[in-house]
């Protein structure tokens, strides 16, 4: 035994004397993780989210979150003398005088698009391929969690440096809360403490972006990974891969030496945005002030949506016994943001109920093979993918030379017409995959060889697949539809009926299936195959 | 009505396994592994240069030196040096690590098998067992008594932080129908709180104006997100006002609240051709000649006006205070 083996063996006695932890360490280093290039997206968020707290602590050091009126004096020539809140002369300190704080700046902003990015990537990738089926309905949940949150901290951040644009946005989360029937004065006076802008606000966004919710996150993070971890990772099918193993590389040095290694590449592709990409550059801005604003002034991307709703809203108001309601606030602000984040949520439990499955799911789908799910998805996403063009139609209109007024009717009708139509066609293009497949494993891959047969005939020779091959295009379980009864047995209708009915449409949609080829298709084609 | 008994149904072809493993070159050529060492060893000493770079921007170079970069134009070199030092030191130590887990490490796949996740039915029969007598021993079905005032107790515990919240902020009032404007103030220019003749204004012409101090006062944030308007001056005769609309403009100058209807950004621009004001928040577009009537975007209402006259000494003044609370709507907003 080297001398490096004993003292790393009695630092291991010491620990595991006190703390039994050798035997799970002994199970937990070995854990397999299924490889795939789509599981590294939530990787990519959790490691971007480190790199917000490293950032961000670093840019504690000198932020200073108040609204006190300043004057600056700083190096940035041409603000000097301006008035500005004492935020924003910090940021511009940050960003002029500090060695290296632009840099975190930057490094911290492009993180917290990366992260947005990330997190809207994996939760694609867990919605296409079922990974939130039973039992991963609880993972789901936080997932959704950790979208909402991230969106609201992102918010929070871009309004800390107080320069025009951020105010601008402020200002516009504020009319939001305003216009809440009944207590919406009264909440937009609790939290500006009185009239817009206000002193207050800066310093308790600033607890609720440093303190607050980076709380929550590491919270929600570490249960979400360590259901993970206890439930362990979902995998694609393919050859060997059941719903009752997984099959993959042990943590301990493969997973360990490639996860932290693309920590590394992760920071070090953010750092080097932070180093030739400027963004948010406050000092162009200039200090906020509500009678001024810029041209063109967009939110962050994972707000642009958010942005655009508002804008292609119609003028409508309701003024009634004394009173407002803005529904041209309400509507795109909050009533269709809460309905798409609790259809989101309640997804996996909706799905289930559609296709009556309540048993575990361990091994990924392929999208084509669940039509109606890949279908919806690609209909949510249209929705998003149009409101979020809206939301960039003052830059699309000068960058094409369109009008606002034509973009602005493109979305007013492609976000209600282009969602049901991108549905139709995604199960259309789905059914025609599967049909592919179908193809592939009874015929075989096309050669594009040609032959001729001794009575003169060309015929294309076809390539038979490899059992592998022909074990995934097959091994996935096409549901029945489910058989509901409408009346019991004495012919009575069934008291849920209506639900029931509902329940076997859903079902019937759901499982709307290209016959994947049988066992006794197989044998009937023997070696028949070209 | 849903079962979990759906047949499994009979896959068309058996599982045909695993394949079988394939050996990297670097398993079984000694060199190819040595190659493969030594560029993992490459990729970790271009790191260390990463880091050197880093270090040498921030102790020697000079921060205003500006170079050019493709795309993103002029650029700050330290910080650029700085950024990409620190890039490379980080970005090769992760590049390392993959390659040396990618060509060096075994890279057998392995089986773990997995458990359903539903505990024994004898234990969950045990665990409901174990709720039940806790909740027997602690008495809790039979002494409602406890049960209904620790009830109450806890519901009032809840008022605590909800009172505590109260002081957040002032209420209300009637502040959100209120501007400094009223009758007789001054209009000021801003920047330069200088009080304005028409003859200052010429046709075309637009200013941001705010209501003149009184000595004393001091103007915040918060009065100029309230008090903010714009001066037009147009010729009369394109007015498509209504008497009295008409009579709240003084020779073709006619004031609006900058702040916009529909959510409160500075509505800023303005077109001379059109007579437009266009809020760059929503693209809100307003109707200079007819009293800033919204002819598109998503804002409901038009722009408060503000009456205008003159003063004895020829200044333009408030005619009266806004005859609508300005800016964004809100509950309890009364009027159209
Ligand atoms: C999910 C996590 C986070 C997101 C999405 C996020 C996002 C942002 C964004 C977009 C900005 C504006 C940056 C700019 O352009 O100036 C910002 C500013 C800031 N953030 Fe964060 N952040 C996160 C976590 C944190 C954490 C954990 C800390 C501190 C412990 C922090 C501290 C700060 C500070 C001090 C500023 C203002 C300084 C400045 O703007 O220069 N952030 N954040
Ligand atoms: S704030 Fe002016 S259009 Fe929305």
């Amino acid at each position: 035994m080297s001398a490096k083996e004993r003292a790393a063996g009695s630092v291991a006695n010491y620990v595991d004397e006190r703390t039994g932890a050798a035997k799970w360490m002994k199970k937990n280093l070995t854990k397999v993780f299924p490889d795939h290039w789509s599981f590294m997206l939530g990787e990519v968020a959790l490691y971007s989210f480190i790199i917000l707290l490293l950032s961000g602590t670093f840019l504690t050091f000198w932020f200073d979150p108040s609204m006190k009126e300043v004057e600056y004096e700083g190096n940035y020539g041409p603000l000097s003398g301006l008035k500005m809140s004492a935020a924003y002369a910090s940021t511009l300190h940050i960003s002029f005088d500090i060695r290296g704080g632009l840099l975190m700046r930057q490094i911290h902003h492009w993180a917290a698009l990366l992260f947005m990015v990330a997190i809207v990537t994996h939760l694609l990738r867990v919605f296409f391929t079922g990974a939130f089926r039973k039992p991963r309905e609880f993972n789901w949940l936080l997932g959704i969690g950790l979208l909402t949150l991230g969106i609201v901290e992102g918010f929070l951040g871009y309004s800390l440096p107080d320069d025009l644009l951020s105010g601008t946005g402020i200002r516009i989360a504020e009319a939001i809360i305003q216009a809440i029937p009944v207590v919406g004065s009264y909440l937009a006076y609790f939290v500006f403490g009185g009239p817009f802008p206000g002193e207050v606000f800066i310093p308790r966004i600033y607890t609720v972006h440093i303190l607050l919710l980076p709380g929550i996150f590491l919270a929600l993070i570490t249960v979400h990974l360590m259901l993970v971890w206890y439930q362990k990772h979902t995998q694609y099918p393919g050859p060997g891969r059941t719903e009752k193993n997984v099959v993959g590389y042990p943590l301990m040095p493969i997973y360990m030496a490639k996860a932290g290694g693309f920590f590394f590449i992760v920071f070090g592709f953010t750092a080097f945005l932070g180093a030739v990409a400027s963004i948010n550059p406050i000092w162009l801005f200039g200090p906020y002030t509500p009678a001024q604003i810029t041209a063109g002034s967009q939110p962050d991307w994972y707000m642009g949506w958010l942005d655009g709703l508002v804008r292609m809203a119609p003028p409508l108001e309701t003024h009634a016994f004394g009173h407002t309601i803005s529904w041209n606030i309400l509507i795109p602000g909050l009533i269709i943001p809460g309905i798409l984040f609790t259809g989101m949520a309640l997804y996996p439990f909706i799905e289930s109920w559609m296709t009556g499955d309540k048993r575990e799911h361990h091994l990924l789908d392929r999208p084509r093979n669940v039509p109606t799910r890949t279908a919806i998805g690609v209909m949510s996403l249209t929705f998003m993918i149009v409101t979020l063009l809206n939301g960039g139609n003052d830059i699309i209109a000068t960058h094409f030379g369109l009008t606002i007024n034509q973009i602005m009717w493109f979305s007013r009708i492609g976000v209600l017409v282009l969602p049901p139509i991108a549905y139709i066609v995604t199960k259309r293009i789905c059914l025609s995959l599967q049909r592919a497949d179908r193809e592939l494993v009874l015929h075989g891959k096309e050669t594009g060889r040609l032959v001729m047969l001794p009575h003169g005939e060309f015929i294309e020779v076809h390539e038979e697949l490899s059992p592998e091959k022909k074990w995934t295009l097959t091994q996935h379980e096409q549901l029945p539809q489910l058989e509901i009864a409408q009346e019991n047995q004495s012919g009575v209708r069934n008291p849920k009926g209506l639900r029931a009915k509902l329940q076997q449409r859903a079902s019937r949609a759901h499982q709307e299936q290209i016959e994947k080829p049988s066992a006794k298709d197989l044998l009937e084609l023997g070696d028949g195959h070209h | 009505m849903t079962t979990d008994n759906h047949s499994k149904e009979i896959a068309p072809l058996s599982d045909p396994g695993i394949p079988e493993h394939v050996h990297r070159r670097t398993d079984t050529d000694p060199k190819a592994a040595k190659k493969a060492e030594r560029q993992v060893a490459i990729l970790f000493s271009i790191s260390a240069i990463g880091t050197i770079l880093f270090v040498y921007s921030y102790t020697f170079m000079s921060g205003d030196i500006f170079v050019f970069l493709p795309v993103m134009g002029s650029t700050n070199a330290k910080q650029l040096f700085l950024g990409l030092g620190m890039a490379i030191s980080l970005f090769f130590i992760g590049l390392g690590a993959v390659h040396w887990a990618k060509m060096l490490m075994p890279d057998n796949e392995i089986i773990a098998h997995r458990h359903e996740f539903r505990s024994e039915e004898s234990d969950r029969e045990d665990f409901v067992k174990t709720v039940k007598a806790g909740a027997e021993a602690a008495g809790l079905g039979r002494r409602s008594l406890i049960k209904r005032s620790l009830g109450a107790a806890l519901g009032l515990v809840g008022l605590t932080p909800l009172l505590l919240l109260r002081d957040l902020g002032p209420l209300p009032k009637d502040d959100f129908t209120k501007t400094s404007w009223k009758a007789g103030t001054r209009l000021v220019t801003d920047p330069g709180n200088r009080p304005i003749k028409p003859s200052d204004l010429e046709v075309g012409a637009v200013a941001q104006v705010l209501p003149e101090l009184q000595p004393g006062e001091l103007r915040k944030l918060e009065n100029i997100g309230k008090d903010a308007v714009l001066l037009i001056r147009i010729r009369p005769e394109e007015f498509q006002l209504d008497a009295e609309r008409l009579s709240w403009t003084h020779e073709g100058i006619i004031a609006f609240s900058k702040i916009c209807s529909h959510m409160g950004c500075a509505v800023a621009l303005y077109e001379q051709q059109t007579k437009h004001l266009l809020c760059p928040c929503h693209q809100s577009t307003f109707d200079v000649t007819r009293a800033a009537k919204v002819i598109f975007g998503p804002s409901a209402r038009p722009l408060p006006q503000l009456a205008l006259m003159i003063d004895a000494d020829g200044y333009l003044v408030a005619k009266q205070p806004f005859t609508e609370p300005v800016g964004p709507s809100f509950w309890e907003r009364d009027s159209a």
